[in-house]
């Protein structure tokens, strides 16, 4: 019997699904598959689109690989879109070629809905919706300065974000009278606005656009009805998606009013023959633009193709949790309470920015719904009251109060049931994940390959490694945070031991508390401890070997084998005398120069034997070592404040030389960066450094756990109007509490997004001293601070510490032989590999 | 046959750094040799470029113990080679040179590949 044939078009998530889901199934065997996709790119994570401006590429993003479709016999046909549909021939064309198909599945996904306004044609206008728009738009921010998301939803918002991230002004124009009007009500709207915007976006609501033209100081300029306007250099429309279905209209399938391809529970149109699935389906009135619910349907008619009369999809949840700007935001159920009957319990804190509601139903038996702004740390719990109609204690307002004011623990995972759905993505309940654990599953790693649960839109990550972790530990599987094969410790545990039993070397740690001889995961680690904990130069004898050879030769080795040196300069204040010794020994030893990112100097490709002789020099010219090359603080960025500058409210750069000269050369699980700004204009760009202070009128706003680089995160603002003083014991205490809890290798920024309790957690220890640690944390600091020694200068004066900078022990005037240099604009290089 | 090799002293007990190691220039190019206190034997010399930067590096690596093998640890890429055999344990097909070290009195001998002088030139 010859094969039928099957045809998708579109290559998205929920067409890539069905895919994997229908080749794996008896019925696969019965079709040839072949596969239409408009876009260039295989199909690929499109939830998680943004984290292209921020270092992911295609391959990261991508659900598969052209060598998976080949192994699995499916013709892949890219860059080739369906433009006709002939039911009656059942054949399909392309600009390439028609294609006769038996069964056809449409899963064409969505369009951007562009509202008709005038000039909305113009080149600097886009949407978000493919690697394509993402491209278009980083090309057109590289000039720009500012840019407009017209559209306040939850893509709005992260396209918003996408801008601030590129480096630009950004503005959301919404026409509603609030943001995420959806899925917030009016109190939630509101605190959401005020939290973006204390980020630095400008929210502009009830405002609709009436023309796009050429604009004076930028771009464009956007007029609005209200006779005001916008100047913007770019503008990306976010105003809602419309069902792709253009094929279905021209060749008459049943659409809905709105738009959509009409569908049954089998997800089957009009056409017996034809099957529509993803956001182009139109299911009892309803497009479902989540990513949930169409996986849900690729697997109803995977079954459906498969001649399970069962399988019918019945609708799906529309809850959402997601992190916009930083600002946490959930909304569940029926959020808006329109269940006859329903009733509301509202939480709301301006003071910490915390807003619940929860809508129950009229017998206060069971929650319909919730809204969250501020904090999402109650949605997992609400979220499996709502959807496994769990009975509410008897005050359901203990769900939402904070905890300690007669607020319920969170449900923990025992308290679900079997069927409690965790991943809604790919339909895992809690009962799949004991099945794959009791079938030998022993990890996190190994349930999510299993079930795959947690690798779709991510939003259960939390909650599928808090059951992971408790099933296991019900059946007596130890969840292993051990440091690595020498400790059974995590970097925390460690820590505790060396302060509590006094432990000075490596040594005696190793031989009472752990195996072996150690390596390069343990030993950096514990001498990044002992180093914190007693403050002893790093090259005594018995803490040489424990460092990373950027620790021991106190420069940063790079690619040659060559050393790189960075003096440090405070706040980036230097004398003109200091710049010019530093141009000098550059030019004396031949070295590379450049100035760093964090307002400083570095000199390149100095040998071991040279970094003493240029290290002698540079003190005697007054530097102290930079630290460049340690786990400890980097630099302390400053903006010129207010002795220059004509907006400046505060001394930034005294603050800045005073922040780097407390916290200098104290050694911590990562590095640490810190920048000080006269005032809100953020020069310094202080909100992406693990501490970023910024001047107000009346003092210091202290931001903790920010982070450029890979992953930027905007710092949490911790403290408003601080001292001097209160500003130096806040950072204090959270550096010393990041420095004791911190797992080795973890920035703040994770630090933080791992904190049980996250920031208000942490608050609570700082601000409120609810542990009873600050004091002890501000001596421990202050006895560092009191012992600081430039290890440079320590180095350089003793013979027997010098000695380890000979290349050749044997032979001093060896000269490294495979150095090869070649110029480049006038400076030394290595000479690259390739070249 | 067994190539010839000679034994040089490349260094004394005073410049080796216990758990670490030292870099010496030998005729072979440069070698790294590292002390082990804690093991015996406790001297151990591979050479000391980089198989995969080719840099003269691997004398500052961290050294240590992975199932019992003593280690070190590249500074550059970080890969661990075993100071026994010179095997890359992230990927076997690569290997460093490995050379015998003997402790006499406070010398270091090291045991290099016998460069024959050429007598005669062509
Ligand atoms: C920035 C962003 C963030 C998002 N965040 C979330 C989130 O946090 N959570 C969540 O659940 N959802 C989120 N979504 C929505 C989610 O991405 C969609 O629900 C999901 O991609 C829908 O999958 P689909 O296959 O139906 O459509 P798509 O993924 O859009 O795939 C449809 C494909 O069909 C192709 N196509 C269309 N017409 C033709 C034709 N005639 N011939 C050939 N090919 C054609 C299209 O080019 C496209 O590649 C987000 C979306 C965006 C854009
Ligand atoms: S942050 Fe303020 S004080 Fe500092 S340079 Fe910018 S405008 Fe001036």
């Amino acid at each position: 019997m010859s094969k039928k044939t099957l045809i998708v078009i579109g290559n998205g998530m929920v067409g890539h699904h069905f895919l994997e889901q229908f080749v794996a199934s008896p019925g696969a065997a019965e079709y040839d598959i072949l596969v239409f996709g408009e876009e260039k790119q295989l199909a690929y994570d499109r939830v998680h689109l943004s984290e292209y401006f921020t270092g992911s590429t295609h391959a990261d993003l991508a659900m598969g690989t052209a060598d998976w479709y080949s192994a699995q016999g499916v013709e892949l046909r890219l860059d080739e879109s369906v433009t006709t549909l002939n039911r009656d021939r059942k054949r399909v064309t392309t600009p390439k070629g028609e294609y006769g198909y038996d069964e056809l599945v449409l899963a064409t996904g969505s369009f951007p809905f562009v509202p008709p306004i005038e000039g909305r044609e113009h080149p600097h206008c886009f949407v978000y919706r493919t690697l394509d728009d993402l491209d278009a738009i980083r090309a057109s921010a590289r000039e720009g300065k500012s840019g407009v998301v017209v559209g306040g939803g939850l893509l709005g918002l992260e396209a918003a974000n996408a801008l601030t991230n590129l480096g630009l002004q950004a503005h959301v124009v919404e026409f509603a009278p609030r943001l995420m009007p959806v899925q917030l009500d009016t109190d939630g709207g509101a605190l959401l606005r005020h939290k973006i915007e204390e980020l630095g976006v400008q929210v502009h609501t009830e405002k609709a656009t009436t023309a796009i033209v050429e604009g004076e100081n930028a771009r464009l300029r956007m007029n609005f009805s209200d006779d005001s306007h916008l100047e913007t250099d770019l503008i990306v429309f976010s105003a809602g998606i419309r069902p792709q279905d253009a094929l279905a209209r021209s060749s008459d399938l049943e659409i809905g009013e709105r738009g959509g391809v009409v569908v049954n529970d089998q997800c089957t149109t009009s056409d017996p023959h034809i099957h529509a699935i993803g956001e182009c389906a139109l299911w009892d009135q309803r497009i479902f633009g989540l990513v949930a619910p169409g996986y849900t349907m690729a697997r109803t008619l995977s079954a459906v193709l498969n001649r399970d009369r069962d399988a019918a999809f019945t609708g799906a949840d529309m809850s959402t949790k997601l992190k916009l700007l930083g600002v946490d935001v959930g909304s569940i159920g029926d959020a808006h309470g329109q269940t006859p009957g329903a009733r509301n319990i509202r939480f709301n804190d301006e003071q910490a920015g915390h807003y619940r509601r929860m809508v129950i139903s009229e017998d206060g038996k069971t929650l319909l719904g919730a809204i969250l702004v501020g904090d999402n740390s109650h949605y997992d719990t609400l979220l499996q009251y709502a959807l496994n109609g769990i009975a509410l204690p008897t005050n359901p307002e203990t769900l939402i109060l904070p905890e300690g004011q007669g607020g319920a623990p969170a449900l923990g995972p025992d308290a679900l049931p079997e069927t409690a759905s965790i991943c809604s993505c790919h339909n895992v309940t809690k009962g799949d994940i004991c099945n794959v654990i009791d079938a030998g599953c022993g990890d996190l790693a190994s349930v999510k390959a299993e079930t795959k649960a947690s690798t779709g839109c991510g939003g259960c990550t939390a909650l599928l490694k808090n059951v992971v972790d408790s099933e296991l530990e019900k059946r007596g599987v130890e969840v292993n945070t051990d440091l690595c094969e020498h400790f059974p410790y995590s970097r925390q545990d460690l820590f505790h031991l060396v302060k509590v039993n006094g432990i000075r070397t490596f040594r005696t740690l190793i031989s009472q508390h752990g195996r072996g001889q150690g390596c390069d995961i343990c030993k950096p680690a514990v001498g990044s401890i002992l180093a914190t904990c007693w403050n002893e130069h790093i090259l005594a004898t018995d803490h040489v070997p424990l460092q990373d050879t950027n620790d021991t030769f106190m420069a940063n080795m790079q690619k040659n084998g060559t050393y790189s040196i960075v003096p440090r300069i405070p706040g980036g204040e230097i004398t003109p005398d200091k710049l010019i010794v530093l141009g000098e020994v550059a030019k004396q030893y031949n070295l590379y120069t450049k100035i760093t990112g964090g307002q400083r100097v570095d000199l390149f490709g100095a040998t071991l034997s040279e970094l003493p002789e240029i290290w002698e020099q540079l003190i005697a010219a007054g530097f102290e070592t930079g630290h460049a090359y340690g786990k400890s603080l980097r630099t302390v960025k400053s903006c010129v404040g207010n002795t220059w500058c004509r907006y400046g409210v505060q001394d930034s750069v005294g603050m800045a030389i005073h922040l780097e000269n407390r916290y200098k050369g104290l050694r911590a699980p990562h590095k640490v960066k810190m920048a000080v700004s006269g005032c809100t204009r953020e020069c310094a760009e202080a909100q992406s450094k693990d501490f970023g202070v910024i001047a107000t009128e009346n003092g210091w706003n202290l931001f903790v756990c920010g982070n450029g680089g890979m992953r930027p995160r905007h710092g949490d603002l911790f403290a408003t109007d601080l001292s001097d003083e209160a500003l130096i014991r806040t950072i204090d205490r959270v550096v010393m509490f990041y420095v004791r809890t911190a797992d080795r290798l973890q920035r703040t920024s994770v630090w933080m997004e791992n904190l049980e309790g996250g920031l208000d957690y942490l608050k609570q220890v700082v601000l409120e001293d609810s542990l009873g640690i600050c004091a002890e944390l501000e001596e421990h600091m202050n006895n560092i601070a009191g012992t600081y020694q430039c290890e440079w200068k320590t180095a350089v004066e003793d013979p027997e510490k010098r000695k380890r900078f000979r290349e050749f022990v044997n032979l001093p005037q060896q000269i490294d032989p495979v150095q090869e240099w070649t110029t480049e604009r006038g400076q030394r290089r290595p000479v690259s590999e390739s070249a | 046959m067994k190539a010839r090799t000679c034994w040089n002293a490349v260094c004394t007990v005073e410049d080796l750094v216990p758990e670490s190691g030292i870099a010496v220039w030998t005729e072979d190019g440069p070698v790294a040799v590292f002390y082990l206190p804690h093991r015996l034997p406790a001297l151990f010399a591979i050479s000391h470029t980089d198989p995969f930067s080719g840099a003269n590096v691997l004398a500052r690596g961290i050294t240590g113990d992975l199932k019992g093998e003593p280690i070190v640890a590249s500074p550059l890429y970080k890969q661990h080679f075993n100071l026994n055999t010179g095997v890359c344990l992230e990927d076997d097909s690569v290997r460093v040179k490995t050379y015998a070290v003997l402790l006499d009195g406070n010398r270091i001998l090291l045991e290099t590949a016998h460069k024959q002088r050429e007598a005669v030139a062509a």
